[in-house]
């Protein structure tokens, strides 16, 4: 899977999250969360639907690694490479 | 006889238009089964009924806008005989209603002769699909259900049209009779009318009630320690937020002090079922408060599984009546990423509201020393004309006291 599926798979479900923002206005080192405005409920929904979508396991303890583009993309291709 | 009204599903609810009865007349009422769907400020919501019987009467049409305590509907419990409750033919019903029916509809009836009231009678079908039907001159004996036991729904009537109808008849719009009711569809309610519905709540609450504040920091190592480990064990699917533990320590902490599980209304009413709302926002403003029901008996999975159901339907406003209209006792926890204490305003009738700010570190005194912690604000507001400061401290306590032993809960 390359970087440019990863991030349009990333932009689709925060799309469902938070429809009235446009994911792909986001800076790369932009906390997410803040930017789109999604609390700690959908925060959840989110990582839930990334680990289905991209069939990769997110431990409670990486969701700090999750927190930016960059460290998301970057935290999620090397999920998937191993 | 039982009386099935329209109700009242939070301070700020009026009035809610019957879009479809789910059950018809002579159907089995079983405890919890949904009666009609009613269209309100709050969106399309189920009404629920909570008792047996079998369904004797409609008394609202669909499409109807009726007042709160409205009867909708009579039920005859189970057990009781037909004929003794069956009201004479000649009966005015409509003069049992708030709101009397429109001319037109009442003319409708009497005005069918025999043979068409024999007729119809043999299908099934609800009153919404029959008045569609008699608007397009529609045979219903050619028309296939696919309601509840066969019955004729709406949605058959439409098939059907759009079979032989050509589409731009489809789209005219319907004559004088549903004119009074625009509301068929799922409407989902526009921002002014949420923004309505909480201005009218929060109003009357910051008018008629005398609100108390207290404020305890809580501790939060000994909870988040505990919730880490828990969700080591479980799948992402399954796993805990932090405010399925709030939930879980408010209704225990209601449990040991009851005067705030209540209702102010001619004095302080304590309610047997500890039912938490739980305030959720909504992306184009405005705020739901579906109840989480007899959370005190929820193990936290199933806190947490109601909360993965609630939350998605509240923001997309499909909520059953019992969801709005029997919470106890409200949580805010909007302080989250947003402030590090919230102080609420109760939702009238209830006696209390418990706000939550966010989890941070911060430097605290423990025995002596001072350490870095993870903690939260907890503010209580409640109301002086049923507690005082003392039964609020109690509380505060009490959460407190289960916070510091997650296992316990």
């Amino acid at each position: 899977m390359n970087e440019a599926t990863i991030k349009t798979t990333i932009f689709q479900l925060l799309k469902r999250i938070a429809p009235e923002n446009d994911p792909s206005t986001l800076m790369p080192d932009e906390n997410i969360r803040e930017a789109l405005n999604i609390d700690s409920f959908d925060a959840l929904q989110f990582i839930v639907a990334i680990s289905e979508k991209l069939n990769v396991d997110i431990p409670e303890e990486d969701y700090g690694k999750t927190a930016t583009l960059k460290s998301l993309m970057a935290y999620l291709q090397q999920k998937i490479k191993h | 006889m039982i009386s099935f009204k329209m109700p009242s599903l939070g301070a700020d609810m009026e009035d809610g238009t019957l879009v479809e009865w789910r059950k018809q007349p002579g159907d089995l009422l079983q405890r919890g089964d949904i009666l009609a769907d009613v269209d309100t400020q709050k969106g399309l919501i189920e009404i629920e009924f909570f008792g047996e019987g079998v369904l004797e009467k409609q008394l609202v049409e669909e499409g109807q806008k009726v007042p709160v305590g409205t009867v909708l509907a009579l039920i005859r419990p189970v057990g009781a005989e037909a004929e003794q409750v069956v009201p004479p033919a000649a009966a005015p019903e409509p003069k049992k209603e708030a709101i009397p029916m429109e001319p037109i509809l009442q003319e409708e009836k009497p005005a069918s002769p025999p043979v068409a009231t024999e007729k119809t009678k043999r299908i099934k079908i609800s009153p919404l699909a029959r008045k569609m039907a008699e608007m397009h001159q529609m045979d219903i004996s050619q028309i296939k259900g696919t309601g509840p036991e066969g019955a004729i729904v709406k949605a058959d009537i439409e098939k059907r049209l759009a079979e032989i109808v050509p589409e731009k008849e489809v789209v005219e719009k319907p004559r004088e009779v549903l004119q009074q009711a625009p509301v068929q569809q799922a409407a989902i309610p526009e921002s002014e009318a949420i923004r309505k519905a909480v201005a009218a709540a929060m109003s009357r609450s910051n008018q008629d009630i005398p609100h108390y504040y207290l404020e305890k920091r809580m501790d939060m190592s000994k909870a988040l320690a505990w919730l880490k480990e828990a969700n080591k064990e479980r799948s992402v699917q399954q796993r805990l937020l932090p405010v399925a533990l709030f939930i879980k320590a408010v209704a225990k902490a209601l449990d040991d002090v009851p005067d705030l599980n209540a209702v102010w209304e001619n004095g302080l009413q304590r309610k047997n079922e500890i039912n938490i709302g739980f305030v959720v926002s909504l992306r184009t403003g405005g705020i739901m408060v579906p109840a989480i029901l007899n959370a005190d008996t929820l193990s936290m999975d199933a806190v947490m599984a109601c909360l993965n159901d609630i939350i998605p339907r509240a923001r997309a406003f499909k909520l059953r009546s019992s969801e709005l209209s029997q919470s106890t006792f409200t949580i805010t926890s909007i302080g989250e990423g947003g402030g590090d204490k919230v102080f609420g305003v109760i939702y009238p009738p209830q006696v209390g509201i418990v706000g939550f700010g966010e989890i941070r570190d911060e430097a605290v005194v423990h025995e002596g020393m001072i350490g870095i912690k993870p903690v939260v604000d907890v503010t209580l507001a409640a109301d002086h004309r049923a507690t005082d400061g003392l039964i609020g401290g109690k509380f505060l306590a009490a959460l407190n006291k289960y916070l510091q032993n997650p296992a316990s809960l």
